[in-house]
């Protein structure tokens, strides 16, 4: 089993939830973030005073999926994030080790 | 300013012209009333909001607070003295006791064509905004009985004498200064006590190292849009009559202020890449601030041309001036009301002029250089004379109460510190 982070800009989000689904991922959990990267921030202007604003609202999406399908995964998340502009974000992807699902104590495959 | 003289000249004359012609005219007084519940909206809220918008989130209610309360503090204190300071007989520099605590007014008394009572009120609206611009250039550092002190001391040893020199009878008005609704008395006065106090505190802990952006952008842009609205009652009301005056000030108002929106932000556009809402924002105020003096006696096209001007002065004042020389005036009281109105002042004496489209000059003078120059003695005396003033109430201030909070206070934010209770929970 593989765990993915995704880290995207935040308004590809829907679309990449729907190339998700798409793809029989059943389960996503989103969080709001701040960050930089090679977009570095931006500079505000008020009144001509300058502020340099370094974290990027971006979104992080998570998603834990059997080994089979990362290729497909990583391939919808690529094609649906992509704007082609700096700043698209990047894809984490993690061996994972063990998955339980609380109501039932179903374990791995079962649980995902 | 033709107007207003002419009724101070009959005030001024008073124990001869209680005159059988004094006659109350329905339409001026209705109209008196309605102005001058249009300035009280200009001050709560459209100027606390525009102010509130622009500081941090804890300090928010720190700034509603000091314009709301000393908007209730000058209420008082000019029925008790400062009306009789600025509006009774006395010297060319300041008025005497007569109508201290208003007690020589009747109902009937009568100011030109209007109630006394009306005049009254009237009158306080415009004593109370200025020392709350003021608030502008000490937001976020002012302990708050420190404000109260100053605020009230400078109603009646700074305000009170300026508004007796230019409209009251004293010197400044004698000399046929054109300033028909407050660019000496109101905006200069305020604008360069701001700059004295912002000195004299200092800057706020951490200024031109740490961010201060403004908390809410959606309240300034409110204010400044009542500000706006409200100010038609500033200026058309200065006609104190319901006439052809009052009309030719609406039409100056609003054709300045929308130049020098427009002035502001292409300024804006032009030397930072990016036209903003604040900026439009400030050049309303700015074009408002200007038009103040001149909204009597300049023209509808020389109207846009002073306002286009004062958008991109007080743009450059706000922006590069004040980075210059350092001084930390939180919110640009100087920058737009003093400079504005420094624009306005000296702009009217050569935007009376018939020969470019103006109303004239009033007054005895004839021409643009000798109403100019009295234009200039108006800025200059004010200028000088609010800043020594000022700044001797200040220090005596700070000898009494102190005037700044402490770092910690500062930091935590006077909204917690100094009233106890926050804005937002989040």
């Amino acid at each position: 089993m593989k765990f993915v982070t995704a880290i995207i800009k935040p308004f590809k989000l829907d679309e990449v939830r729907e190339a998700l689904s798409g793809v029989g991922v059943q389960g996503v959990t989103v969080t709001e973030v701040k960050g930089f990267g090679r977009q570095k921030g931006h500079t505000e202007l008020y009144r001509g005073a300058e502020y340099v604003v370094d974290f990027l609202p971006k979104v992080k999406i998570e998603v834990a999926i059997k080994t089979e399908v990362l290729d497909q995964v990583i391939e919808v998340i690529e094609k649906s994030a992509n704007t082609g502009k700096i700043g698209d974000g990047k894809i984490f992807v993690f061996d994972l080790e063990k998955v339980i699902r609380i109501r039932t104590g179903e374990t791995d495959a079962a649980a995902l | 300013m033709r107007t207003l003289l002419a009724v101070l000249g009959l005030l001024l004359a008073a124990g001869v012209a209680h005159a059988a012609d004094a006659k109350l005219d329905t339409g001026d007084t209705a109209w008196m009333l309605i102005a001058t519940v249009l300035v009280i909206i200009m001050i709560v809220p459209g100027l606390a909001l525009f102010y509130g918008g622009m500081v941090r989130s804890k300090n928010v209610l720190s700034v509603l607070m000091q314009v709301f309360v000393s908007f209730s503090l000058i209420t008082i204190l000019w029925a008790l003295f400062g009306y009789s300071f600025a509006f009774s007989e006395g010297n060319s520099f300041i008025g005497g006791f007569g109508k201290a605590f208003l007690s020589s007014l009747k109902p009937d008394s009568l100011q030109g064509t209007i109630p006394e009572y009306v005049f009254v009120c009237f009158q306080l609206t415009f004593a109370a905004i200025t020392p709350a611009l003021i608030v502008g250039a000490f937001a976020e550092r002012m302990k708050f009985s420190a404000v109260l002190w100053f605020l009230g001391l400078w109603l009646l040893a700074v305000y009170a004498p300026i508004a007796h020199m230019v409209w009251g009878g004293g010197w400044i008005g004698g000399k046929g200064a054109i300033d028909f609704a407050g660019g000496t008395v109101v905006h200069i006065n305020a604008g360069m006590a701001g700059l004295v106090a912002a000195l004299v505190l200092g800057p706020r802990k951490g200024y031109g190292k740490v961010a201060m952006p403004p908390h809410n952008l959606t309240f300034t842009m409110i204010g400044a849009s009542l500000l706006w609205a409200g100010w038609f009652g500033f200026n058309a009301g200065s006609a104190v009559a319901a006439n052809g005056s009052a009309g030719v000030a609406m039409v100056n108002t609003q054709l300045a202020t929308a130049a020098a929106v427009l002035g502001w932000m292409f300024a804006e556009w032009i030397a930072k890449g990016k036209p903003s809402l604040l900026g439009a924002a400030s050049g309303a105020i700015a074009g408002l601030v200007a038009i103040t003096p001149a909204c009597g006696n300049a023209g509808p096209m020389g109207a846009i041309v002073l306002g286009v001007v004062a958008g991109v002065a007080c743009f450059w004042a706000a922006v590069y001036l004040k980075k210059m020389f350092g001084y930390d005036d939180s919110l640009d009281a100087f920058g737009v009301h003093c400079i504005g109105g420094i624009v306005g002042a000296l702009l009217i004496g050569i935007l009376a002029s018939p020969g470019l489209g103006g109303q004239g000059f009033g007054g005895e003078n004839k021409s643009i250089g000798e109403q100019f120059w009295v234009q200039l003695q108006a800025v200059g005396f004010t200028l000088v004379y609010d800043a020594i003033v000022t700044y001797i109430l200040l220090k005596l201030i700070d000898m009494m109460v102190g005037l700044r909070v402490t770092d910690e206070q500062e930091t935590e934010g006077l909204d917690v510190a100094e009233h106890g209770e926050s804005a937002y929970s989040h």
